[in-house]
């Protein structure tokens, strides 16, 4: 069974149609890419699977306990409770809050705390508190920001900002993972850092990710599976090697700005 | 976690120093009964804003409704010690207003901290003024007249007390998970539930502790004054709280007690120029919001710890 299985999704922006019959799946432990030029959708199928805008129409389940189960219409919230974790294209940092309240927000709906031990500052509120917080700082080692856990989110260094949009995301204990143009803004050094964090994600962590992407030598890199989206309906999917080979989307590309792709 | 503890017990010291300090004073006929109203005014405003800040502050929603669940809390205390005038009875007041007000609080959060800005000040400015021409329309409140002559069971001691209980448990819930969550809310509403955090539930959370505040602080000042009416709880109570939180700081809570403070000692030195003094609030408020927006100490707060951490090592640098 497919840990995400995505069937017939369709979102309309009055006239305009921006997924268009779209389905999809996600196995367990999978790194799936989503690419395709500008303007093609891949955002809001991001949004749709997270919750944030709900489909037109079309089916999104996904595998609890063994047995799919059904996401559309749930809250944004419940849905990151089930395991959907995502970072955004454009950064959405707790930016008044620092680097450590970021990741410790993330656990909040995974730790259970009595109101009345916050407020009484009771043993079992330090207890719960050390524990988040030693959970949130080894988090940030692995992406080196282990440095900055006293730092307010606004004043970190942008490539730091996107890495403590990963670990905030994993701070949730997804079972999937969405990332959104991860290596947008970043220089080729940083990019392969990341190529490698992204891996070492897959790999320590167990997770399924989909990643959108425009630097293609990354998804090449990286991806298991690529689904290809050009005006909000999906022209190409198979192995990378399969996908820079295929016309359809040679033609995509090729039609578009995006030149430098293959 | 003994530091934690230590810097609990710190806040429980410095607490106790002031009510030191205003008890020494009265024995020593510095303070007089005039003055000791007007603290105990003061520290009911303590409790006002403070409460009010974690709505507007921390969760950051524009509510305009204090008053109207100060009356709440002014009326339950007044009906209960009427017929049951002893201390208990007062403290069951106290109780009853606050479930009361929490009540209602929740059942009007829920749909309106969808809203935004103006229209959450709005609704929430609405629902305060249906609370209190409710009350200007029954009978068992006595109408527009209000219920005088009651017993007193707050002194300026009790209601200091309290307000330290009340900042404390503020102060404590805003630094755990709680509040975490509801910064988040404020700071980012969509990452916010990106992570798990249900929006609603945690601004819900914030605008009910802060209703139950303001019941607490009618309880109080309805005791205290022996008496209430309908005209105590308008739409200028809110806003003369929304002032203190204003100029004391959106979001800082030590800027709201220091707010409340001063502006209780104008008050009184202004006692005489009823009119004059709400042009001049109105004056410090266009002023603040033109040179500093934030407010007196933006959202700064007061730290044991870092207090401490600074004295220790300015003194080892020193050696
Ligand atoms: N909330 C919205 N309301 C109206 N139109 C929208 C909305 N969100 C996206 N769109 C439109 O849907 C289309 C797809 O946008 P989307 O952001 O999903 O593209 P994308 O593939 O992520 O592009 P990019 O690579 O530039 O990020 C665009 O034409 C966009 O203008
Ligand atoms: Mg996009």
């Amino acid at each position: 069974m497919n840990l995400l299985e995505v069937k017939n999704l369709t979102k309309n922006f009055g006239g305009l149609t921006a997924v268009d019959d779209v389905s999809l799946h996600v196995a367990d432990q999978e790194l799936v890419a989503l690419i395709g030029p500008n303007g093609a959708g891949k955002t809001t199928i991001f949004n749709l699977l997270t919750g944030v805008n709900t489909p037109s129409s079309g089916t999104i389940s996904l595998k609890i306990d063994e047995k799919l189960q059904l996401l559309n219409q749930q809250p944004v919230s419940k849905i990151a409770d089930l395991g959907l974790a995502r970072t955004f294209q454009n950064i959405r940092l707790f930016e008044q809050m620092t680097v450590l309240d970021n990741v410790m927000v993330a656990m909040t709906s995974k730790v259970s705390e009595n109101p009345l031990s916050e407020v009484l500052r009771l043993p079992s509120f330090y207890e719960k508190e050390t524990q988040m917080k030693d959970k949130a700082i080894k988090l940030l080692e692995l992406f080196d920001l282990a440095e900055s856990v006293d730092q307010k989110a606004s004043n970190l260094a942008y490539g730091q900002q996107r890495r403590l949009e990963i670990v905030r995301a994993l701070a949730t204990e997804p079972k999937l993972l969405f990332l959104d143009e991860p290596a947008a803004g970043m220089n080729p050094r940083e990019t392969a850092e990341l190529t490698a964090s992204i891996k070492m994600i897959q790999e320590k962590f167990k997770i399924a990710i989909i990643l959108i992407e425009h630097d293609m030598k990354l998804v090449m890199e990286l991806a298991q599976r690529i689904y290809v989206l050009e005006y909000g309906r999906l022209i190409a999917e198979g192995q990378p090697k399969e996908i820079q080979n295929n016309p359809e989307v040679i033609r995509a590309y090729l039609g578009g700005d995006d030149l430098e792709l293959f | 976690m003994k530091r934690n503890l230590r810097e609990q017990f710190i806040w429980l010291l410095i607490a106790f120093g002031g009510w030191l300090i205003i008890d020494l004073l009265t024995f020593g006929g510095v303070i007089n009964s005039f003055m000791l109203t007007i603290i105990t005014m003061i520290e009911i405003n303590v409790i006002l804003a403070v409460s009010l800040n974690l709505i507007l502050g921390i969760s950051g929603q524009f509510s305009l409704g204090h008053a109207g669940f100060m009356a709440i809390g002014a009326y339950a205390s007044a009906i209960i010690t009427q017929s049951l005038p002893t201390i208990w009875g007062f403290f069951l007041s106290i109780i009853v207003g606050i479930v009361i007000s929490s009540f209602i609080a929740l059942i009007e959060g829920i749909p309106t901290l969808r809203l935004r800005g103006d229209y959450l000040a709005i609704a929430t400015l609405g629902v305060s003024e249906i609370i209190r021409i409710t009350i200007n329309n029954l009978e068992i409140t006595n109408g527009p007249k209000g219920i005088y002559n009651l017993p007193q069971f707050s002194n300026w001691s009790l209601v200091y007390i309290v307000a330290c209980i009340v900042t404390l448990i503020i102060v404590n819930l805003i630094h755990s998970k709680t509040g975490r969550a509801i910064l988040a809310v404020r700071d980012n509403e969509i990452a916010a539930s990106a992570v798990g955090v249900n929006p609603t539930k945690y601004k819900v959370i914030a605008f009910t502790v802060g209703a139950a505040g303001a019941s607490l602080a009618g309880s109080l000042y309805a005791n205290y004054i022996q008496s209430v009416t309908p005209g105590d709880f308008t739409f200028m109570q809110s806003i003369s709280v929304l002032i203190m939180v204003v100029l004391g700081g959106v979001g800082s809570i030590t800027g709201s007690v220091l707010a409340a403070v001063v502006l209780g000692v104008v008050d009184t030195v202004l006692q005489n120029y009823g009119a004059l003094r709400m042009v001049l609030y109105s004056l410090i408020l266009i002023i603040f919001m033109l040179f500093r927006p934030a407010g007196f100490l933006g959202n700064w707060e007061f730290s044991v710890k870092r207090f401490f951490t600074k004295q220790k090592s300015s003194r080892e640098n020193k050696s």
